[in-house]
């Protein structure tokens, strides 16, 4: 065990894949001399040359594009695109290619890509820089996605992510790069699995990327007003791990989902259908959805802080539906 | 390799010729999946950027690609049982005739998206190169993808890193209903590509020996590393799909247009080389004739896929796939 960034491990777990297996490459803007935008394939091309570390031209549509005619004929290519936000240029490459090739080419055709990108709050990157779209990509059939809350996952959900035979997009967490944490030698879960961070019996916080560290934050207050929040994290959208988080919420008999995606038609609601679905005679309350507020992005360091939860906003909605601890001054 | 000859470059046009009418036969007789069905009747010259094409080189192609597949060497009962939605087809009737593939045949897929396959063959092109093999990515697509910002992107990336990719455009004049004068306001395509630093060249589309002829140098290029552009200027005899009349040409123009007609120059210059030719012309017809009748009926009697095929492929694994909705609903139901 030793402690490392999630930069530094995404870092390693794309330099281990590469090392391993030559058919791995990456492509993307600035990912080669520049070494990244946020740093994650700083030296990279050194190691392995400008041929499997490929720098492109600022055209998202393309980089994605030519990334499926690489995974049609033999390749494993891990394109970046360096904002989700640009996923808006790319979505008929992903979507309408990549998703659906297998499909609708009759079975047999692979397109094994990882595309990955990162997104959320917290730098000031305003409207055009700063969502979670993590719910278009999970809307298309055919399109895994997963997103890395952890040092842990950071590698092993990347590496795990680079060997599956279906296309992923690969969802990080701007504010997550420098963030520390212990790198083990395996994987919290298997691919599609959640794993339950924290055990408690009162309530289930279900989350993922950097909202689970929120969730966690708040599980710590609630733990002060004795009550023990169970969180997990789901690590993949697609394949939606619904045995775990169902399961934990047949013992919880409550449920909160907390996303930083904005509220209306996101992961948040999906959760929450299939948890209603799934445990409806085990639920003592609603479904909790904790979610972004339903506005764009605003730049201003305030306003872009009160536009996704935060942990007190979690620790006071889990007190309100326990109706216990402190009644928070908005109510 | 020897040049493909005008015999054999008259026979796969034949090919596509028979074939698409076939098509229009299976529409007509309501037993095509749907009618969005584009046939490339008055395209057949792009069988000589086929025909230099060689084993191992991979294509895609656009909505309008039965011809192209046909000219690579694609199985006409397996196509049309695909044009038809049946289990036999090409993609298990889950495709159609816009997304007819075939790896084995090199076909990485025909596309309904404008240019959506275009930047699969750099992809493509660029597996070749890093295997260090001689292998050529040809990306099919018709004058409509000329104003589609990925064909750019793409022509760019493929100059830039010096990629064994052929872009041919099938210019047939219309995109769907609009004319190109009406989409662009400069025609000159291949000043374009050169712009970008491609080899470019256009062919007369109504001469298939010409049309090879400014296609091999650019195959041959490709193959060490110069990307190219190849312009087939040809015209679309019918409409843009089976419900389209085309009531936005005159009657004067289709006659006019349908007069550069690669298939029947072909032939006549083939006629003229005597009795035993022409003879042999009318036996080759006929063969195509009747293997084609074939595909049709094949394609007519075809089952369509079992019920439970909706649900397989959608991912690699086959314990991965979606949980049928009722199966869903029966759980939920069973449980609460």
């Amino acid at each position: 065990m030793s402690e490392t960034t999630c930069r530094e491990a995404l870092g390693k777990a794309l330099a281990d894949a590469m090392a391993e297996d030559e058919k791995v490459v990456v492509l993307g803007e600035e990912v080669g001399v520049y070494g990244g935008a946020y740093g994650v394939t700083r030296g990279m091309i050194d190691r392995f040359g400008a041929e499997r570390v490929i720098d492109t031209p600022i055209s998202e549509p393309g980089i994605v594009g030519t990334a499926v005619g690489m995974a049609l004929e033999g390749l494993r290519p891990v394109a970046e695109l360096m904002y989700v936000d640009f996923l808006a240029m790319a979505m008929d490459q992903l979507a309408n290619q990549a998703a659906k090739i297998r499909y609708m080419f009759g079975g047999a055709t692979s397109v094994p890509l990882v595309l990955r990108t990162q997104g959320g709050t917290g730098r000031s990157a305003a409207a055009q820089h700063s969502q979670s779209l993590e719910a278009w990509g999970a809307h298309v059939p055919g399109l895994r996605v997963a997103l890395p809350a952890t040092v842990n996952d950071c590698y092993h959900l990347l590496r795990d992510a680079i060997r599956q035979p279906d296309p992923v997009l690969f969802i990080e967490h701007k504010g997550l790069y420098v963030s520390k944490g212990e790198l083990g030698r395996k994987a919290d879960a298997p691919w599609g699995r959640a794993h339950v961070c924290r055990e408690g019996s009162d309530l289930t916080i279900i989350s993922y990327s950097r909202m689970l560290h929120y969730a966690l934050e708040a599980a710590a207050m609630l733990a002060e007003n004795g009550i023990e929040a169970e969180v997990i994290n789901l690590r993949t959208l697609n394949p939606l791990d619904e045995e775990t988080i169902a399961a934990s919420v047949r013992k919880t008999h409550r449920a909160m989902v907390a996303t930083e995606a904005a509220l209306s038609f996101g992961p948040s609601a999906e959760i929450a259908a299939r948890l209603q679905e799934a445990c409806f005679d085990h639920l003592e309350e609603p479904v909790l959805r904790v979610a972004g507020e339903d506005v764009p992005i605003p730049v201003a360091p305030n306003l872009e802080r009160a536009s996704i939860p935060d942990p007190q906003l979690i620790f006071e909605a889990a007190c309100l539906l326990l109706r216990r601890g402190p009644r928070p001054a908005w109510i | 390799m020897p040049d493909p000859s005008l015999s054999d470059l008259y026979a796969a046009m034949r090919r596509i010729r028979s074939f698409e009418e076939r098509v229009g036969e299976l529409f007509v007789r309501g037993g095509s999946a749907g009618s969005m069905l584009h046939l490339s009747i008055g395209e057949e010259a792009v069988a000589a950027v086929c025909l230099l094409m060689q084993n191992g080189d991979s294509f895609t192609t656009h909505h309008r690609g039965h011809g192209i597949c046909i000219a690579r060497g694609g199985d006409p009962s397996r196509m049309m049982a695909e044009i038809a939605g049946k289990k036999d087809g090409y993609c298990g009737g889950k495709g159609g005739s816009m997304h007819i593939a075939d790896m084995k045949l090199g076909s990485l897929g025909a596309n309904a998206i404008v240019g959506g396959g275009i930047p699969h063959s750099v992809g493509a092109a660029y597996a070749y190169r890093q295997e260090k093999s001689k292998r050529v990515a040809v990306a099919f697509f018709g004058d409509g993808a000329m104003q589609q910002g990925i064909l750019y992107e793409s022509m760019n990336m493929a100059a830039l890193w010096k990629l064994p990719v052929v872009f041919a455009c099938i210019n047939n004049e219309y995109g769907m209903g609009t004319h190109i004068s009406r989409a662009a306001a400069k025609l000159d395509f291949v000043a374009r590509a050169r712009s970008f630093g491609l080899a470019a060249a256009e062919a007369d589309g109504a001469d298939v020996e010409k049309t090879l002829a400014a296609a091999k140098p650019l195959l041959a290029g490709a193959r060490k590393g110069q990307p190219a552009l190849l312009v087939i200027n040809c015209y679309r005899f019918f409409g843009h799909a089976r419900m389209d009349k085309s009531p936005y040409r005159d009657e004067e123009e289709e006659r006019k247009g349908r007069k550069r007609d690669p298939l029947a120059r072909a032939r006549a210059k083939l006629a003229k080389q005597g009795k035993a030719q022409a003879a042999k012309l009318a036996d080759l017809d006929e063969r195509i004739a009747s293997e084609m009748d074939e595909a049709v009926e094949a394609a007519i009697a075809g089952s369509h896929p079992a019920a439970k095929e909706l649900f397989t492929g959608v991912y690699d694994r086959q314990a991965e796939q979606p949980e049928p909705q009722r199966e869903r609903l029966a759980r939920i139901l069973a449980e609460s």
